[in-house]
């Protein structure tokens, strides 16, 4: 079974794998990309159903000689814009305790705000979490897909994948489609027999090992803080505040990032969702307990600053007309 | 528009007009200050509302300040709303093919001899004015205030309930906006006073 059967069914040649030939075209599969699909099978395989029965993707490409050169042409990637899509935060570190994921959940529309409530952290099993950064369509279903990949890699097996295998997995795959498209940039992060791991994949087909990492319009905002209180040492309520805090930081100055916080920590025995903080909440209140001050500097320098109070609480001035 | 960010909105109640704007100033997607305004007095009734370019918002503040100030030497009395407007107007005009890249909202009550009446009124970037009865909005939240606006105003407001439907307008558009907000101003102008509160909002 081949991951590669969608490259093999368009390519003339292995050594140039997105050419497309004209004969497979004429091929009545290449016009109905639902051919080969038993009858029983259809609706019970929540959208991967052409998977499990042809071995391989089948995505429908413009039937055009050289499918990636007109895809480059025709989606944003032309105009240099799609890369890391404007609009996210997401953070990821190893430290003593395991690993800590953070990411915001403000998904935008040029200066619309389409959604405060989005999930960017993917659970892909009980001990892989998977980041959304980008496409968010790309990052869900070939998540999704790994997910798939590392269940029967375990029942093959009989051990689960390691987060260097997934992230590679998934690093191989999306380089199959690379220039077509694709936009993803996602932290793979989990904890296998080599302990607990971080993992950066993208659409270009970049993979990197490595200890501290943050993806995203607000990513600069967020190793600001998360390189200036990173040590493997912390405890697992330190880790988790300045994760916490890093997405604040970058929620409060990147446009793009918003709404709210989500927290994950990645331990032995799999992940475990800590909790879901409003971004404005933190910034005048804190997230409780262990610190009960408010995020925003406002708090630390009231009466110190030139206008201090004005900007603090809601204020009155009354003038009266001449 | 979208390189510095901000959004005005202005409306009129009974025997009031209420103007606000948000305190953000932006380099595209990053926040620099959240403690810019952008509503300055012209006179002691009229509030001029300037979002757009940061740079043209200080230029503008301070032309319409020589302007007004040479009319009320030349005449011999205060400006009226609905001349200023006409004076925004022909200002922005000037500039035709090289604009400022602001879009004023006026608001203000006509002087007692002329009933303090309320008045509002917008224009665009090169002076194309806009007399509105119920509200005006401005920036880069324009298309969300209008829909929030179209569903909370109503007419005959009372200057405290025109300060509730202006601040929940703006605070809840600028929500939906990506390059306005982290805090308000509002100005509510009625014949005896003006009140101006700042509010907090969401600072994301």
């Amino acid at each position: 079974m081949s991951m590669h059967s969608f490259v093999a069914r368009f390519s003339s040649s292995a050594a140039d794998p997105l050419s497309l030939s004209l004969q497979s075209r004429n091929a009545t599969q290449a016009d109905d990309e639902d051919a080969g699909i038993p009858i029983e099978l259809w609706g019970s395989q929540a959208g991967f159903g052409s998977l499990a029965s042809q071995g391989g993707h089948s995505f429908a490409v413009p039937k055009v000689p050289n499918p990636a050169e007109f895809l480059r042409m025709h989606t944003d990637e032309h105009e240099g814009k799609i890369k890391i899509q404007h609009g996210t935060t997401c953070l990821a570190f190893r430290f003593k305790g395991g690993v800590i994921v953070a990411v915001d959940s403000r998904a935008s529309a040029g200066s619309y705000i389409a959604s405060g409530t989005v999930k960017k952290v993917l659970e892909i099993n009980k001990y892989l979490l998977g980041t959304m950064a980008g496409g968010g369509a790309d990052c869900q279903y070939w998540e999704t897909y790994l997910g798939i990949q590392c269940r029967l890699h375990e029942l093959r097996n009989g051990e689960r994948m390691s987060v260097a295998a997934a992230s590679k997995y998934l690093a191989n795959l999306v380089y199959g489609y690379k220039g077509m498209g694709l936009s993803m940039a996602t932290m793979i992060c989990g904890w296998d027999k080599s302990g607990p791991a971080v993992y950066y994949v993208d659409s270009d087909g970049t993979r990197m090992k490595g200890d501290v990492f943050s993806v995203g319009s607000g990513s600069t905002f967020a190793y600001g803080v998360l390189d200036q209180g990173y040590k493997w040492d912390l405890s697992d309520e330190e880790a988790q505040e300045l994760g916490r805090r890093s997405i604040y930081a970058a929620g409060h100055r990147d446009a793009y990032t918003g709404n709210t916080v989500n927290l994950y920590h990645v331990r032995e025995n799999g992940w475990e969702f800590i909790n879901n903080y409003d971004i404005s909440k933190l910034h005048y209140e804190g997230p409780g307990g262990i610190t009960s001050e408010g995020y925003g500097y406002s708090v630390r320098t009231a009466e110190q600053t030139s206008r201090s109070a004005e900007n603090d609480a809601m204020q009155e001035v009354e003038g009266d007309l001449v | 528009m979208e390189l510095n960010g901000g959004s005005v909105v202005a409306m009129v109640g009974k025997n009031c007009v209420a103007i606000a704007s948000d305190l953000r100033l932006g380099n595209q997607a990053l926040t620099v200050a959240t403690n810019f305004e952008k509503v300055f007095p012209v006179t002691d009734r009229i509030y001029l509302g300037l979002p757009g370019l940061a740079t043209d918002v200080a230029t503008l503040r301070e032309r319409f300040r020589y302007r007004v100030n040479m009319y009320t030497i030349k005449e011999e009395r205060e400006i009226e709303p609905e001349t200023f407007a006409h004076l925004v107007s022909s200002t922005l005009y000037e500039k035709r093919f090289g604009p400022y890249f602001i879009e004023p909202v006026v608001a203000g009550l006509t002087s007692p001899e002329r009933g303090s009446k309320p008045f509002i009124a917008a224009t665009d970037l090169i002076g194309c004015l806009n007399f509105a009865k119920d509200f005006v909005v401005c920036g880069t939240a324009s298309s969300k205030l209008f829909g929030v606006a179209e569903g909370l105003w109503e007419p005959d407001l009372e200057p405290d309930e025109l300060f509730e439907t202006i601040s929940q307008t703006l605070l809840n558009a600028v929500d939906r906006d990506a390059f306005s907000g982290w805090g308000a101003i509002v100005h509510v102008i009625t014949p005896e006073k003006v009140v101006t509160r700042t509010l907090k909002g969401r600072m994301d």
